[in-house]
């Protein structure tokens, strides 16, 4: 019987010919990722070996990458001397990929692990957290686990007791109209299938709409497929996949392009038309709860957000600059933009966009996950609003569950920041 | 027979469980002070000690669904809470059975704060409205890791097994 490309990365990770849906494997891990939760990974490591005998090693230092982005600079002592225990155990185990709060390498961990190269299509990824999904974008099956689930990794280098999960084939068709984005496109697949539609399964996407679009859209999709319960977004890999490895992230080929066998079996299938798409909106306090952007324009907003690790890429802060050269944001209006990495930042920088956004008022934050998370650099205050290209709205998301957020593409949120309330970006010149 | 403390309703995300304001604190001994730390009464109970072990939440669809963060686990296995939920969302369910925490899967579930449970391995019967649902088995992969304790143990009988 056909396999889907998981299948067939399971299967190849798990050195057999083949696995059906349900199947238990314990394929092998090439990329274990962990960002400042290394803290906990460390800590229940350390159980593993507890009264064995044995001293704490970790199974190939060259497959764990560890990258601090959720709260840089620490923001509490009590995060500086959890990334302290993380340094000081990077350098006795000899783990050699290490993104430190550095300008000349670090950013929010799914910004760094593609654009640095350690992404392959048809390979295995963890990484303890749940956006891991993003990296289905170049083509590998990436997925995120807890904190004890990274512990067995680093200890015996697979995932243990993983089942094959059933695959929804997503077919995008049509072109994107202007002000339409990945994200609108992310946002509505999210409100159809719903905040649990996907769980346990993978979605593969597919379709002359996704073939077009450069990684950086592919890893906007893919990062929130979680929030429909996905296990993980995949896009099989193709010449633009190639591209992005060869031109942005410094590989050499050859690469292995895996993709789906013509009568591999789907759990479910679903086509969309991003012809017809209008930008949308998740509404507060689910990020299924999504309306076209028309039924919640008007709604007055108190902070914006540009960045994360589902819309801090380049393209994304060249969208908000195109719309606010020579505007300015809207007075009682505060705007937040985090690229996604520190290389993205300079670009940026170099290219004048983050003088375009200071001039039209934005605050450039720092690389990182910013406020997405609600830690510190941008709490909301009571009865506040934020539209943010962020991927969560749940309540007390940006720190304060007596406010409310709204997701939206890079666009609508610069369009709305000229307004000060939720506005269609195709209705600003 | 265990007392329903908690009811609470679909896609109860890790945010409500363990607020990302706290995730600097990381160690299982040190997370149950901020389990649902924005629903004060029951963050207060659970503070102040004041739940019988074996107690109950009781969600519905999708708990737990967001982060991948085990804080959200752990902080409910210290009190040592049960979850019944009608489904539950991956990595959180992936987390709890890692560490221990019992999830019960009870698609039917109808169960009000203060109701007395019986919560079984094949059903769970409300006993203060004398009906019983149904459990739906754990996804078999995982049963292993309950079977030996949580993935710690699991993981240390791999290793000194070389495997």
């Amino acid at each position: 019987m056909g396999m889907t490309v998981v299948q067939k990365i399971l299967a190849g990770a798990s050195g057999r010919r083949d696995v059906s849906v349900g199947d238990v494997v314990e394929p092998r891990v090439d990329i274990a990722m962990s960002h400042e939760n290394a803290a906990l990974v460390i800590n229940q490591f350390n159980e593993v070996f507890k009264d064995t005998g044995r001293t704490p090693k970790v199974w190939d230092p060259s497959k764990i990458v560890i990258i601090f982005d959720h709260r840089v600079p620490a923001e509490s002592a009590k995060t500086a001397t959890n990334q302290k225990k993380i340094r000081d155990f990077v350098q006795k185990q000899g783990i050699p990929n290490f993104h430190d709060v550095r300008g000349d390498e670090g950013g929010i961990c799914h910004q760094v692990l593609p654009e640095n190269g350690y992404i392959r299509p048809g390979s295995v990824v963890v990484g303890t957290d749940s956006h891991t999904t993003s990296h289905g974008a170049l083509g590998a099956f990436s997925f995120g686990i807890g904190a004890t689930e990274m512990a067995a990794v680093w200890t015996l280098g697979r995932v243990l007791n993983v089942e094959v999960p059933g695959t929804i084939r997503v077919t995008v068709g049509g072109r994107f109209p202007d002000g339409v984005a990945p994200k609108d496109l992310i946002l509505y697949l999210i409100g159809k299938l719903t905040a649990e539609g996907a769980n346990f399964r993978v979605i593969e996407f597919h379709g002359d709409a996704i073939r077009k679009l450069p990684t950086s859209g592919r890893i906007t999709i893919c990062n929130m497929t979680v929030e429909a319960g996905a296990t993980s977004g995949i896009v099989p890999a193709d010449e633009e996949t190639e591209r992005y490895l060869r031109e942005e992230a410094g590989l050499s080929g050859p690469f292995d392009r895996v993709a789906p066998d013509p009568d591999a079996v789907y759990a479910e299938e679903v086509a969309v038309d991003v012809g017809a798409l209008a930008p949308q909106v998740a509404c507060p306090h689910t990020v299924d709860h999504v309306k076209p952007v028309g039924e919640v324009a008007g709604t007055k907003v108190d902070q914006i957000v540009i960045g994360s690790c589902t819309n801090g890429r380049f393209d994304d802060l060249e969208t908000a600059a195109r719309i606010l050269r020579g505007k300015k944001i809207a007075k009682g209006v505060r705007m937040l933009v985090f690229p996604a990495s520190w290389r993205i930042y300079k670009r940026a920088l170099k290219e004048g966009i983050l003088e375009t956004l200071v001039d039209s008022g934005a605050v450039i934050v720092n690389p990182g996950c910013g406020c997405c998370l609600g830690v510190h650099q941008g709490a909301l205050g009571d009865g506040e609003v934020a539209l943010s290209t962020t991927n969560r709205n749940f309540k007390g998301r940006m720190g304060n569950p007596n406010a409310e957020v709204y997701l939206c593409s890079p666009a609508t949120a610069a369009a709305s920041s000229v307004t000060g309330a939720i506005t269609d970006p195709r209705k600003v010149g | 027979m265990a007392k329903v403390v908690f009811k609470i309703g679909d896609d109860v995300s890790t945010d409500t469980i363990y607020p990302g304001r706290f995730m600097a604190t990381v160690l299982p001994s040190e997370t149950p002070q901020y389990a649902f730390a924005d629903s004060p009464e029951f963050n207060r109970l659970i503070r102040e000690k004041k739940i019988e072990p074996g107690s109950v939440i009781v969600a519905g669809q999708n708990f737990g669904c967001g982060s991948s963060r085990e804080q959200a686990a752990s902080c409910l296995k210290g009190p040592d809470l049960v979850v019944v939920a009608r489904g539950f969302a991956r990595i959180f369910l992936q987390n709890s059975i890692n560490l221990g925490l019992r999830t019960v899967i009870c698609p039917e579930i109808e169960a009000s704060e203060g109701d007395d449970l019986e919560v079984g391995l094949d059903s769970v019967t409300n006993r203060t409205r004398g009906k019983t649902f149904a459990v739906s088995p754990l996804p078999k992969a995982r049963q292993a890791i309950v079977d030996a304790g949580g993935l710690i143990p699991y993981t240390r009988k791999l290793l000194l097994e070389n495997k």
